[in-house]
C-alpha cells in the first residue's frame, strides 16, 4: 500500500484538482471491492452453514489434496509482491522494469489458473455430485473468475506502461494502482478461501 | 397555563381511555380453540392497546399541528427558530426503549408459556427411538401436559394436499381428527416444496419444509371443525390447499379411530 | 472513467444533446439522469399498478375466476418485483438522489457520471425483459421472494429471466450506491462539514452503505439459485441434499435491508420537505443523523424475523425479536422529531405538506404493526397472511410512495420552473389517502381471521371485506388520473414559479429553476444552515 501513499505525495506537487480526483476514484474502487467482498462473504456463510448442518450422504467423497492449493497460495502471494515491485519501479520512472514485473505477475496468475484447472480435472467429484462439491466449485470458480479478470487487466496495463508511448506513466499511475489494489484483494480472498475450504 | 395543562391531561386521558375501551371490547380474532389461543390473545390485546395509544396520539398531534399552526392569509415570515430540545429528545428515546424492552420481555414470557423455548427433540415420542434431526418447530404449553396421553401424528404435505398418518392405527387420513383436551404432537415433512400448517383458531403455524422435518405440538380445547390452511406459496393451487381438523369428544374420536383402523386391517 | 468536475470534461457535457431528446440519450448530467430514473420508474409503477388492479379484481370474488391460477401467481410475482426493483428503489434512490445530492454537497455532478449513466441504462432493458418474460413461457411464478424449491420446479425460462433481470437491477443499484457514497464523502465543496449536510444526504449515505453491503449477497444467492435451475446443482434443492432455509437466510440478508433501502431515503426527503413548508428548522438534527445510522446498523442484523415459522431455532427467534423491536426506537425518534418540526410552525397546507403528513400517519400505523410482527408469538399466527400484506403496504406505499408524490409536488418547480395546480394536487391526495386506507386497513382483519397471502381463492366469509379492499384499490387507480393531468397541464401552462417559490434555504433552490447545466453560474454557495428558518439568514430572503 506504500505505493499509493507515496504516489499521493507526488500528486501533491500537481494541481489541487487532480489530487482530489485521484483520491475519490480510489475511494470508489475500495467501496466496490467491499461490495465484491460481500458476495464472497455470502458464499462463505453458505458454505460454513452447509458444513455445520447438512451432513453429506454416506459414501460422498469430499477429500481435498493439499499440495496444489498450497502451491497456488504461494504463487498468489509472490505475485502480490511482484506487482508491488512493478509499482515501485514506476515511481522511479523505470517503465520497462515496471513492464517486466507486470509480465511476471501475469505469468504467475496464469500459472495459478493452470494449476487450478489441473486440480479440477484431477478431483474425484464433479459439480453436481454433492453439496460440498457444488459449493467447492462455486467458490473456487468465482474466485478463479476474479483471477482471470485480474490477469487480463494486468496484461492490458503492462501494454499501456510500455516506455515512451504508454498511457500509464509516473504522472498517471491510477490504472496501475487500481489493478494493484484489486489484485491484492483477490489474493486476500484466496487466503481466506484456502483457510476455510482446504484447512478447516 | 393551568388551563393548557388541563386540556392536555384531558386529551391524554381520553386517548388512553378510548384505546383501552377499544382494546378490551373490539375482538379482531377468531374463536379461541387451543390452549395457545388465550395466551396469544393476551399478547394481542396488550400490543393492540399500546399501538392504539401511539397511533391515536400521533394522529391527533399531526392533525392538531396542521390546524393550529397553519399559515393564515395575513401571515408572513417564519415560525420559531427551534432547532431541537435535548431533554425532550432524550425523553422520547428512553420511553420507547423502555416500552420496546418491556414488550420484548413480555412476549418472551408469552412465547415461553406457549412452549416455544423447550427442547424440541424430546417433545415428540417417536424421537426417542429415532436419532433423526428435528430442525425446528413449536413445542407445547407446559401447564396441561399429560405425556402418556400424547397423540402422535405424522403429517406429510404435497402439492396440494395434507396427509395425516396415525402410527398407532397404521392408517392415513385426509382429515385430521383429534380428541379435545389431549396433547397432539405432529412431525411434519414435505414431499415437494415448502408448505405451512396453519390453524387460525389455534394461533399456530409452522412451515413444512422438504428435507427438514419440523414439529408442531398443540392441545385443542373446543370441539368443532376448523380449517387447516397452507400459508406458504406452493404453486398454482396454493389457495385451494386446505384440510380440516376435527376436534371431537374422546369417545367420538375413539369410534372414528377404531372404524378406520378396522377398515385398514380388513384390506 | 472521466470525471466531469474537470474543465476538460465540461466540453463533453456541452456536446450532449439539448431539449427533450437528451432524456433519451446517454446523458452524463445528473439532473437528466435523475429525471430519467423518475419517469422510467413511474412507467413501471403504472405497469405494476395495473397488475395490482388485476389482483384486486380476482379477489373481489372468492372463486378463482378472473384469470388462470398460474397466471395469477405470475401477476403477483411481477407486481412485487416491479414495484420494489423498478419503481421504489430506483425512484427514491436513483431519481431524487441523482437530482439532489450534487446540489446538496455543492458539486457540479456526481463523482462518476459515466458509471451513473450506465447504472440508469441497465434499468429499462432489464425491466422490459422482466415484463416480456410473460410472453415466453410465462413469467416467474414463485413470488418476488423466489423461495426454492418452488422456484426450481416452476417453468424455468421465466425464473431464469427473473434472476437475470434482478441481477442487472442489483448491479445498477450497487453502482448507484458507490456513486452516492463517493459523492457525499469525497465531493463536498470545500468548507462544507458533514454535520451541515441536508438530512437527505445522511439518509442516502446510510442507504448506500446498506446497498453496498447487502445487495452483493443477493446477487451471489441468485447465482447459486440459477445454478440449481440450469446446472442441477443442489444448493437449495432438498432432493439433492440441499438446504432450502439457507436460501431464505441469504435472501433476507439483502431483502430486509432492502426495506430500509426503500424507506430511509423517504425519511430523508420528508426531512427536507417539512421544514420548508412549516417554516421551522428541522427538529433535532443530530439525533436524526444518529437514528439513521442506528437504523443502518440494526437493519443488517434483523433479517431472520421473516423466518419465524421456517426452520429457525428458538434462540435465533429470540435474538431477532429483540433486535427488530429495537429498530422502533430510532424510527420513533424520527417521527417525534418531525411532529416537533411541525409544532409551532407557520404551515402552508399544500399538496407536498399533505402527502408528507399522510406519510407520517400511515407510517406510524405500519410501524406499530411492524413492532407487533417482530414478536415471535404474534408473528407465528399472522406470518404469510394478509396482515403482513397490509403491514408492508403501509410501509412502502403509505410510507415511501406518499413521499415520492410529496417530493414530486415539492421539486416540480425546481425541475420545470412551473408551479403545479394545488387544487388537483389536493384532490390527488384526498383520493389516494382514502383509497389507500380503504384498501389496506381491512386486510389486517383478513389476515388475523384466516386469509393467507398469495391466494387466488378464499373462504366466502371474507368476500365483503375483500370487496371493500378492492374498492379502495379502484380509488388508488383513479387517483393517478388527477396526478397525470396535473403534471401535463403544469408542464404546458403552469404558472411561472420563479427560482425559489417556497423560499427554501437548501442549496438546490439557490440557483435558477430549472438549473443551468453546471448547476451554478458561478461558485457553488456554502450553505452552513440548510434549515435556518426563523433566523436572520432566512429573513434575508
Amino acid at each position: 500500500m506504500t505505493t499509493l501513499d507515496s504516489s499521493k505525495e507526488i500528486k501533491k506537487n500537481e494541481s489541487e484538482g487532480s489530487e482530489h480526483h485521484q483520491d475519490f476514484r480510489m475511494f470508489g474502487l475500495i467501496t466496490f471491492l467491499i461490495a465484491d467482498g460481500m458476495t464472497f462473504a455470502g458464499f462463505f456463510a453458505a458454505y460454513l452453514t452447509y458444513k455445520a448442518v447438512n451432513p453429506l450422504p454416506d459414501g460422498a467423497i469430499y477429500e481435498l489434496e493439499l499440495p496444489i492449493p498450497t502451491l497456488n497460495t504461494i504463487l498468489l502471494l509472490v505475485s502480490s509482491a511482484t506487482f508491488h515491485k512493478a509499482g515501485k519501479a514506476l515511481l522511479k520512472d523505470k517503465n520497462s522494469e515496471t513492464q517486466k514485473w507486470l509480465l511476471v505477475t501475469a505469468l504467475l496468475g496464469i500459472t495459478f489458473l493452470i494449476c487450478q484447472l489441473f486440480e479440477y480435472f484431477n478431483l474425484p467429484f464433479g459439480l453436481t455430485d454433492n453439496l460440498f462439491a457444488s459449493t467447492f466449485y462455486a467458490l473456487t470458480g468465482f474466485h478463479g473468475l476474479h483471477v482471470t479478470l485480474g490477469t487480463l487487466m494486468i496484461l492490458i496495463i503492462s501494454w499501456q506502461t510500455r516506455p515512451k508511448e504508454g498511457r500509464i506513466t509516473n504522472q498517471n499511475m491510477f490504472p496501475l494502482e487500481a489493478v494493484e489494489l484489486y489484485w491484492h484483494f483477490v489474493d486476500g480472498i484466496w487466503v481466506i478461501l484456502f483457510l476455510i475450504l482446504y484447512l478447516l | 397555563m393551568l388551563n393548557k395543562n388541563f386540556y392536555l391531561i384531558l386529551i391524554v386521558s381520553a386517548v388512553f381511555g378510548i384505546s383501552f375501551w377499544i382494546g378490551f371490547n373490539v375482538n379482531l380474532l377468531p374463536v379461541e380453540a387451543s390452549i395457545n389461543a388465550p395466551i396469544y390473545d393476551e399478547l394481542f390485546k396488550i400490543l393492540f392497546i399500546i399501538g392504539l395509544i401511539i397511533f391515536i396520539g400521533m394522529t391527533i398531534a399531526v392533525i392538531y399541528s396542521l390546524f393550529k399552526f397553519r399559515k393564515r392569509k395575513d401571515q408572513y415570515g417564519d415560525g420559531i427558530a427551534l432547532e431541537g430540545n435535548l431533554g425532550l429528545e432524550i425523553i422520547w428515546t428512553i420511553i420507547p426503549s423502555v416500552i420496546v424492552l418491556i414488550i420484548g420481555l413480555y412476549s418472551y414470557n408469552i412465547y415461553d408459556r406457549m412452549g416455544g423455548m423447550k427442547e424440541l427433540n424430546h417433545s415428540h415420542e417417536m424421537m426417542n427411538s429415532n436419532t433423526e434431526k428435528i430442525w425446528a418447530g413449536i413445542s407445547q404449553a407446559s401447564n396441561n401436559e399429560v405425556a402418556s396421553n400424547n397423540l402422535s401424528v405424522e403429517v406429510s404435505a404435497m402439492q396440494f394436499a395434507f396427509l395425516f398418518s396415525y402410527p398407532k392405527g397404521e392408517f392415513i387420513s385426509g382429515e385430521l381428527h383429534v380428541p379435545v383436551d389431549h396433547k397432539v404432537s405432529m412431525k411434519m415433512e414435505s414431499k415437494d416444496v415448502i408448505h405451512a400448517f396453519w390453524v387460525p383458531e389455534f394461533r399456530i403455524k409452522q412451515d413444512i419444509i422438504p428435507g427438514q422435518p419440523t414439529i408442531l405440538n398443540f392441545t385443542p380445547t373446543k370441539v368443532g371443525k376448523y380449517p387447516i390452511i397452507c400459508a406458504e406459496l406452493c404453486g398454482p393451487y396454493h389457495g385451494g390447499m386446505r384440510a380440516s381438523i376435527i376436534v371431537e369428544e374422546e369417545s367420538d374420536y375413539k369410534d372414528w379411530f377404531n372404524k378406520n383402523t378396522k377398515t385398514e386391517v380388513s384390506l | 472513467m472521466t470525471i466531469s468536475i474537470d474543465s476538460d470534461d465540461s466540453n463533453t457535457k456541452s456536446l450532449q444533446p439539448k431539449g427533450w431528446i437528451r432524456y433519451f440519450s446517454f446523458s452524463l448530467d445528473h439532473k437528466v439522469i435523475g429525471i430519467q430514473y423518475l419517469v422510467c420508474g413511474f412507467l413501471f409503477y403504472l405497469i405494476g399498478g395495473s397488475l395490482a388492479s388485476a389482483i384486486r379484481i380476482e379477489l373481489a370474488s372468492p372463486m378463482s375466476d378472473f384469470m388462470p391460477r398460474d397466471v395469477y401467481n405470475q401477476v403477483l410475482t411481477l407486481h412485487g418485483t416491479i414495484m420494489i426493483f423498478l419503481w421504489i428503489v430506483p425512484v427514491v434512490n436513483g431519481a431524487f438522489g441523482n437530482y439532489l445530492i450534487p446540489f446538496y454537497v455543492g458539486a457540479r455532478d456526481m463523482a462518476f457520471p459515466r458509471l451513473n449513466a450506465v447504472a440508469f441504462w441497465l434499468i429499462p432493458p432489464s425491466g422490459l425483459m422482466l415484463v416480456a418474460s410473460y410472453f415466453v413461457e410465462g413469467a416467474a411464478q414463485a413470488g418476488w421472494t423466489a423461495y426454492p424449491p418452488l422456484s426450481i420446479t416452476t417453468p424455468q425460462s421465466g425464473q431464469i429471466i427473473w434472476i437475470m433481470s434482478v441481477l442487472l437491477l442489483g448491479g445498477s443499484s450497487i453502482f448507484g450506491g458507490i456513486n452516492f457514497i463517493a459523492t457525499i464523502i469525497k465531493l463536498r465543496r470545500p468548507g462544507l462539514k458533514l454535520m451541515q449536510l441536508p438530512m437527505y444526504c445522511w439518509a442516502m449515505l446510510g442507504t448506500s452503505l446498506l446497498v453496498v453491503l447487502s445487495t452483493p449477497v443477493l446477487a451471489g444467492t441468485l447465482i447459486l439459485l440459477s445454478f440449481d435451475i440450469v446446472a442441477h446443482t443442489g444448493f437449495f434443492n432438498p432432493v439433492l441434499g440441499g438446504n432450502v432455509v439457507v436460501y431464505q437466510h441469504l435472501f433476507w440478508f439483502y431483502s430486509h435491508p432492502a426495506v430500509y433501502i426503500m424507506v430511509l431515503p423517504a425519511f430523508g426527503l420528508v426531512s427536507e420537505i417539512l421544514p420548508v413548508h412549516s417554516r421551522k428548522p428541522l427538529f433535532g438534527y443530530t439525533t436524526m443523523v444518529f437514528s439513521i445510522m442506528g437504523i443502518v446498523v440494526l437493519g443488517l442484523v434483523v433479517w431472520a424475523h421473516h423466518m419465524f415459522t421456517s426452520g429457525t431455532p428458538p434462540w435465533m427467534r429470540l435474538f431477532f425479536t429483540i433486535a427488530t423491536a429495537f429498530i422502533a426506537v430510532p424510527t420513533g425518534i424520527k417521527f417525534f422529531n418531525w411532529v416537533a418540526t411541525l409544532w409551532g410552525g407557520k404551515i402552508s397546507i399544500n399538496s407536498a405538506m399533505l402527502f408528507s403528513c399522510g406519510f407520517i400517519i400511515n407510517f406510524v400505523f405500519g410501524g406499530i404493526t411492524g413492532v407487533a410482527l417482530a414478536q415471535v408469538p404474534f408473528d407465528i399466527h399472522v406470518h404469510d397472511t394478509y396482515f403482513v400484506v397490509a403491514h408492508f403496504h403501509y410501509i412502502v406505499y403509505g410510507g415511501t410512495v406518499f413521499i415520492i408524490f410529496s417530493s414530486i409536488y415539492h421539486w416540480f418547480p425546481k425541475v420545470t420552473g412551473k408551479l403545479m395546480s394545488e387544487k388537483l394536487g389536493i384532490l390527488h391526495f384526498a383520493i389516494t389517502f382514502i383509497g389507500f386506507n380503504l384498501c389496506f386497513a381491512p386486510q389486517h382483519w383478513l389476515g388475523l381471521n384466516g386469509m393467507p397471502r398469495r391466494v387466488a381463492e378464499y373462504d366466502p366469509q371474507f368476500q365483503f371485506v375483500n370487496q371493500i379492499s378492492s374498492v379502495g384499490a379502484l380509488l388508488m387507480a383513479i387517483s393517478t388520473i388527477p396526478f397525470l393531468v396535473n403534471i401535463f397541464l403544469s408542464i404546458r401552462n403552469g404558472k411561472d414559479s420563479g427560482d425559489n417559490p417556497w423560499n427554501a434555504l437548501t442549496p438546490e433552490w439557490l440557483t435558477s429553476s430549472p438549473p443551468p447545466v453546471e448547476n451554478w453560474e458561478g461558485e457553488a454557495p456554502l450553505v452552513e444552515e440548510p434549515y435556518g428558518y426563523g433566523k436572520p439568514i432566512s429573513q434575508e430572503n
